[in-house]
């Protein structure tokens, strides 16, 4: 069966992110909130893996840990065999967060190249990459404006520049379209993932939308709230190249089924 | 209407708006002006009054009304000098004499400002310096604040003094002591206008530097400093009128024999208040100028910065 096929051919891929029985209890006025519990999570080389789960449930927690913005209190994670913290310093992540997040006095330009001042490279190559990057998400031209000139839409792509301008191999996203409309996130989606195919890079994406994560994923980790748990592990063994019709199709709906009755489980004991 | 059309009506409908604003504003400020006089007129009326009957008596006039109106308001030395009296002094010492007389209006704005400038430049520097430590160190927040916050307490007449004498005895006297104070009082708004914009960026602009492993320093200069700027216009605002009082205050208790400062002592030695309220106006004058010069500066800055957008 396909399926099989696509599920051990990934399994056989280099582990890029491990994640082992980690806990994260944050220590509030009212008391110890546990966070995250008992997390294991395998990421491969390659993937892209979304998380999902209704607010309060740990997924952005889960990506702030893996981008070293967070301490476990329990447990282990190794992003290419190496700590979260030694994975930041060598810059082998890029970032995308629920906001474009640019600075508004630099220009569109100096923003993308703002990773590569501080990492101290050279005008020329700074240059050339930040010229790349926007031609990646279709802004050239854009260069000399400023954020507030743009649309919402626009500054988001200038972001996703920015995160993949220090040329990562692993991206990590943080519902990078939650503030958008319908039509810009359906479009932005497949812009998302032509670059993914183009890149190979590793993706792990951090959503609320049940279409989106189908859309765009090879594995859907689906979360349950306090503490944030993993409930359900879903292989989206969807072709690697889709467009939004997809979504139609019967194999789609299923998996989006799927998922929706995880969230809805997770949900249950609440009511 | 297409996309450009509408900008275009946009556009002239700004214009029809800033126009009108522009316009009232003119108007309110004249109303104001014309308001401020005419108060004045009647105070230096009633202010005048007893002082001219008593003349008047000693001198067995009895003038009817619109004449003593007419003398009140055209005393040697009154209460509260007329508008007109005020305006022709200024005229007379400010456009007929040259700047390099010793009693050109000039000549005393010129010393007052230099020491203000001075004085402005290092409190604002100053202030700068302490709130990025502030900013850096909690240590430095917990043992400095308190310390700046009380300095603001003590009355600065009282303390002016002290700095003159203790500097003179040390053979530092003319412009510099005078600066002194004025950075005393300069540096406090910028100090606590810059520990508010310091830690102003938000917290995922913060987070961004963190994922590029940025090192204080660059966070500080790439994100921090810039994200302060526009507090740091609004308190230079406020600390260059400060540092104009602090630059007068100081030439009060020197017997100062130039400046703002010492025009107004020696008015009030002789009763000459018409020379008091000419330095009054001219200091007024001098200080709107300055805060307009910050603020010339300010929109230059953040127009290049692409932060102030029309």
């Amino acid at each position: 069966m396909t399926a099989q096929g696509t599920a051990s051919a990934s399994r056989s891929a280099a582990t890029v992110i491990a994640i082992e029985h980690l806990s994260l209890t944050f220590t509030t006025a009212d008391g110890a909130v546990p966070a995250l519990a008992e997390i294991d999570l395998e990421v491969r080389r390659g993937e892209f893996v979304s998380l999902i789960g209704p607010s309060g449930c740990g997924k952005t927690t889960l990506l702030r840990l893996i981008a070293d913005l967070e301490q476990p209190t329990a447990g282990s994670i190794t992003i290419n065999g190496v700590s979260p913290r030694e994975a930041r310093m060598k810059r082998s992540y890029g970032y995308v967060f629920q906001a474009p997040a640019l600075y508004p006095w630099r220009n569109i330009a100096r923003n993308v190249a703002l990773p590569l001042e501080v990492m101290g490279l050279a005008r020329a190559e700074r240059d050339r990459r930040v010229a790349a990057n926007l031609e990646l998400v279709n802004l050239t031209g854009f260069e000399r404006k400023f954020p507030w000139q743009l649309s919402g839409g626009m500054q988001q792509r200038v972001s996703i520049a920015r995160a993949l301008v220090v040329e990562p191999d692993l991206l990590l996203m943080d519902e990078p379209f939650g503030a958008l409309d319908e039509i810009v996130r359906d479009h932005l989606n497949e812009q998302l993932l032509a670059l993914w195919e183009k890149t190979d890079k590793t993706v792990v994406f951090v959503t609320h939308s049940i279409p989106e994560a189908v859309f765009l994923s090879t594995r859907i980790v689906v979360m349950t709230p306090r503490p944030g748990k993993i409930y359900d592990v879903i292989d989206c063994d969807l072709p690697r190249l889709r467009n939004l019709d997809i979504r139609e199709t019967p194999e789609f709906l299923k998996i989006a089924h799927r998922v929706r009755q995880g969230l809805r489980a997770g949900h249950s004991y609440e009511d | 209407m297409s996309a450009a059309a509408a900008t275009v009506a946009d556009g002239a409908a700004a214009t029809g708006v800033v126009g009108r604003i522009l316009a009232s504003r003119f108007v309110a400020v004249t109303v104001v002006a014309v308001a401020i006089i005419a108060v004045w007129y009647v105070g230096a009326l009633l202010l005048n009054t007893p002082g001219e009957r008593e003349a008047d008596a000693r001198a067995h006039l009895q003038p009817g009304f619109s004449e003593f109106v007419q003398r009140a308001w055209n005393q040697s030395r009154p209460v509260l000098p007329s508008p007109h009296q005020v305006g022709v002094e200024l005229y007379k010492s400010v456009i007929l004499l040259p700047p390099t007389s010793k009693r050109s209006l000039v000549y005393h704005a010129w010393v007052t400002l230099s020491s203000t400038v001075v004085g402005f430049a290092i409190g604002t520097l100053l202030g700068i310096l302490l709130a990025a430590a502030i900013v850096h160190a909690r240590t430095l927040d917990r043992s400095l604040m308190p310390w700046i916050v009380s300095s603001q307490t003590v009355p600065i007449l009282a303390i002016a003094p002290m700095i003159i004498v203790v500097l003179a005895a040390i053979n530092i006297t003319g412009l510099l002591p005078k600066a002194i104070i004025s950075t005393y009082l300069s540096f406090f708004p910028v100090t606590v206008g810059m520990v508010k914009g310091l830690r102003s960026p938000d917290p995922m602009h913060v987070d961004i530097m963190h994922t590029y492993n940025a090192s204080r320093w660059q966070v500080f200069w790439k994100l921090r400093l810039p994200s302060a700027l526009p507090f740091l216009f609004v308190s230079m605002k406020v600390a260059v009128a400060a540092s104009l009082v602090g630059a007068i205050v100081g030439e009060l208790p020197t017997g100062a024999v130039a400046g703002l400062g010492a025009r107004l002592l020696t008015g009030s030695y002789y009763g000459q208040t018409v020379q008091m309220w000419a330095a009054l106006v001219v200091a007024s004058l001098l200080a709107g100028a300055l805060v307009g010069s910050v603020g010339i500066v300010q929109r230059i800055v953040l127009a290049r910065m692409g932060i102030a957008r029309r």
